[in-house]
């Protein structure tokens, strides 16, 4: 193989080059700046749209950190909910009146409000990552996906049934409010009445995520991740120590679904079991798998895309579908109410995206090589990376026995 | 403490039945993971879908419980056959659709595309019949169904109650259950199945065309499932979009404890979880007041979990290591 790479031309390396570079961090910084301003635009314009936007950032700040597990690691999980469902669960335990642990006297003071509980229920579910992966560690891919899933449905369940500290199906209600703060001398308060602080607040953690995971995924770490996921035998043959980082993946992974689990208890005031079933595990990789798994935009695109049409596209085409059905006469139109076609939406964005575009929209360079071995395109070689470029021709070279 | 046998043989006698529902669904799974090692997870609403069917030829004739027995029985087994068929249809549709463009994409490929289309499945069913369960036309006469065959047959005094549609359960599965191993053991395409499932690339240059039998192993699980989903109707007396949810999962358990890939461990893990399902719904409370059936789902997804962690090879299933 190596014979074939020298006569190939010099690739370009686009992380090697200052404008690549600077554009990245100039779109990310007009993207951030864009969702910022988007409040004053809303009232503006008139959309209010606002309470929509707030739960879809935190589906954003979910698919990032599904991103980590199944995406950067390749470890598929299914019940991504449950971490989402402990992080809420952990905020109401910690700062709702009604909660068991308050009453019992074990929760601290200090500890019964939003910040610190923020903090603890990131902590929480990361530990639940840790304690779900580390006997699951030698499981197989498809495998692994079932146990997922298993646990998944666990944990619904017990918060269902376990009424004596859960709440059971009455859930636990009402739940603590950020504290205010006082940043650049602006008092900073979160009213269920206000929308915005909400929103920038949701957008601050999502940003930190992003941030967050971004570094994750430029470290060591991150390329041992891409490592276990291409080839596991390859990458423990070369030291790289399988059970931590597979443990990493998945208690970073699940940490974000803790952050995003305390934001929606807060946020709605309120957590119940059916807000953690497994279609929201599976509305959540619908995201990741639509946008593109292993890359960070990919998620946030496609957690945009699959939330704006879950929470705007599909409420607002109802009238002018109704409308329409009205006009034509046809029932079916007139009376279908556009959000139930929801998980229909999701599941032909899983089939098709598997069999059109398993790479997603918003494809990571190094998962298109790995999902498309047979390409053979030399411009498109050239566009990737040296390593890229070596992976592509391993895996033609091997044919079946590569993946 | 006194143990009740009256409440035990009447839970076994339902765990038995169930058992028999999830054995037929187990199959599913564990033939088409014996050739393709896909987790076929849009099973189960196959298995729905199979119930719909049925629901809607009863419906359609518009024979219900007073009408003669003989016609009775009658659109009872059109209704199964029709269920298989439609079962069997939509398995084989979605392999043909699907699955056989995936068999050389990385082995997760598949799995997700299976999740999507258990989901278009559901959605479908939801504009079939709507969201909330359903009652299907009252076929078998009423009285019949709290007929106890134990008193009215056989004069026994006793409150073990064995009724009509439970002997049906056994009547419709044993011999499908023995016409399957039949048709493994003996057929040809049974043994071009085998021969595919340990090995595809050598069956495949002794002349067994692969994709047809991989096709034959969706037909036959979408067939089992079929029948399943006919007997579950009138065994449960209710239908819903998301039964195929829970019933897929505890099939695919049962097919996980007897060793995925083993016809005969599929049928034993499923009594086995009818028979755990049917205790943790009823018998537990015996014991543990504060039990019910709302901790059955964590009891057996407990179990998946656990087996599949400690001994993903199954309890009765032979040591196979992994392919590398």
């Amino acid at each position: 193989m190596s014979a074939a790479s020298t006569s190939l031309p010099a690739p370009y390396r686009p992380e090697e080059s200052w404008g690549h570079k600077h554009r990245e961090s100039l779109l990310l910084a007009i993207a951030i700046a864009v969702f910022a301003i988007y409040p004053f635009v809303d009232s503006w314009l008139g959309f209010g749209r606002l309470g929509s936007w707030g739960p879809m950032l935190i589906y954003v700040i979910l698919a990032m950190g599904l991103n980590v597990v199944v995406g950067y690691a390749g470890l598929l999980d299914l019940g991504y909910a449950a971490f989402f469902a402990i992080g809420a669960y952990t905020m109401g335990f910690l700062t709702s009146p009604t909660s068991y642990f308050i009453k019992a006297g074990w929760v601290p003071e200090w500890m019964q409000h939003f910040w610190p509980a923020l903090a603890f229920s990131w902590g929480t579910a990361a530990i639940a990552g840790i304690l779900l992966g580390a006997p699951t560690l030698r499981l197989r891919g498809d495998y692994l996906a079932i146990v997922t899933l298993g646990f998944g449905e666990i944990v619904p369940n017990f918060f269902l049934n376990a009424e004596g500290i859960t709440g059971g199906t009455a859930g636990i209600n009402p739940i603590a409010m950020p504290t205010a703060v006082t940043l650049f001398g602006h008092r900073i308060s979160f009213t269920p009445t206000d929308q915005r602080n909400w929103y920038w607040l949701i957008l601050f953690i999502a940003v930190l995520s992003f941030f967050m995971i971004r570094r994750f995924y430029n470290s060591r770490l991150g390329r041992t991740w891409a490592a276990i996921r291409e080839d596991e035998i390859a990458a423990s043959s070369m030291g790289v120590d399988l059970v931590k980082t597979k443990l990493l993946a998945f208690a970073i992974g699940a940490s974000f679904a803790g952050f995003a689990g305390s934001i929606y208890a807060s946020y709605f005031q309120y957590v119940h079991p059916d807000n953690f079933q497994f279609s929201v595990s599976i509305t959540i990789l619908a995201m990741v798998i639509l946008g593109g798994l292993g890359n960070i935009y990919g998620a946030i695109v496609g957690a945009i895309l699959i939330g704006f049409f879950d929470r705007i596209f599909a409420e607002e085409m109802n009238r002018p579908m109704h409308w329409l059905g009205d006009t034509l006469g046809i029932d079916f139109l007139a009376s279908h109410d556009l959000k139930q076609d929801k998980f229909l939406v999701f599941g032909l964005a899983l089939v098709i995206m598997m069999l059109l575009r398993p790479e997603g929209l918003v494809p990571s360079s190094r998962r298109r090589a790995e999902l498309h071995p047979e390409t053979e395109d030399i411009a498109e070689a050239q566009n990737q990376t040296a390593y890229d470029v070596e992976h592509d021709e391993q895996q033609l070279s091997l044919g079946d026995e590569g993946r | 403490m006194h143990f009740n046998y009256e409440l035990f043989l009447n839970y076994l006698i339902q765990g038995l039945a169930n058992g028999a529902l999830i054995a037929l669904i187990a199959l599913g799974y564990t033939i088409v993971y014996g050739i393709v090692e896909l987790i076929n997870f849009a099973h189960g609403e196959v298995f729905m879908m199979g119930a719909f069917l049925a629901f809607t030829i009863v419906a359609a004739t518009g024979i219900t419980s007073t009408d003669p027995l003989y016609q009775i029985v009658g659109v009872f087994l059109i209704a199964l056959l029709g269920a298989m068929i439609f079962s069997a249809a939509i398995n084989f549709s979605i392999d043909r659709v699907a699955y056989r463009r995936l068999r050389s994409a990385p082995r997760l490929a598949p799995l997700i595309c299976a999740i999507g289309f258990s989901f278009i499945l559901q959605q479908i069913a939801i504009y079939w019949k709507g969201p909330v369960s359903i009652s299907p036309p009252p076929l078998i006469p009423s009285d019949y169904r709290t007929y106890n065959i134990l008193t009215e047959l056989f004069g026994l005094e006793t409150k073990v109650r064995l009724k009509p549609i439970d002997v049906a359960v056994f009547v419709i599965t044993i011999p499908l259950l023995l016409l399957l191993t039949w048709f493994i053991r003996s057929t040809r395409t049974g043994k071009a199945m085998r021969a595919t499932a340990q090995d595809q690339q050598a069956s495949a240059l002794m002349g067994i065309d692969v994709n047809r039998t991989i096709s034959t192993a969706f037909v036959i699980g979408g067939l089992l499932a079929g029948a399943a989903g006919m007997i579950a109707l009138y065994y449960n007396n209710i239908a819903r979009a998301q039964m195929g949810f829970r019933y897929g999962l505890f099939a695919f358990t049962a097919a996980v404890l007897g060793g995925i890939g083993n016809l005969s461990g599929a049928v034993l893990g499923g009594f086995l979880i009818g028979f755990i399902w049917a205790m943790s719904d009823g018998m537990v409370k015996e014991y543990i007041p504060s039990w019910g059936a709302q901790w059955t789902n964590s009891v057996i997804f407990g179990i998946l979990v656990i087996i599949m962690v400690f001994r993903p090879s199954g309890l009765i299933g032979e040591h196979t290591t992994e392919k590398v």
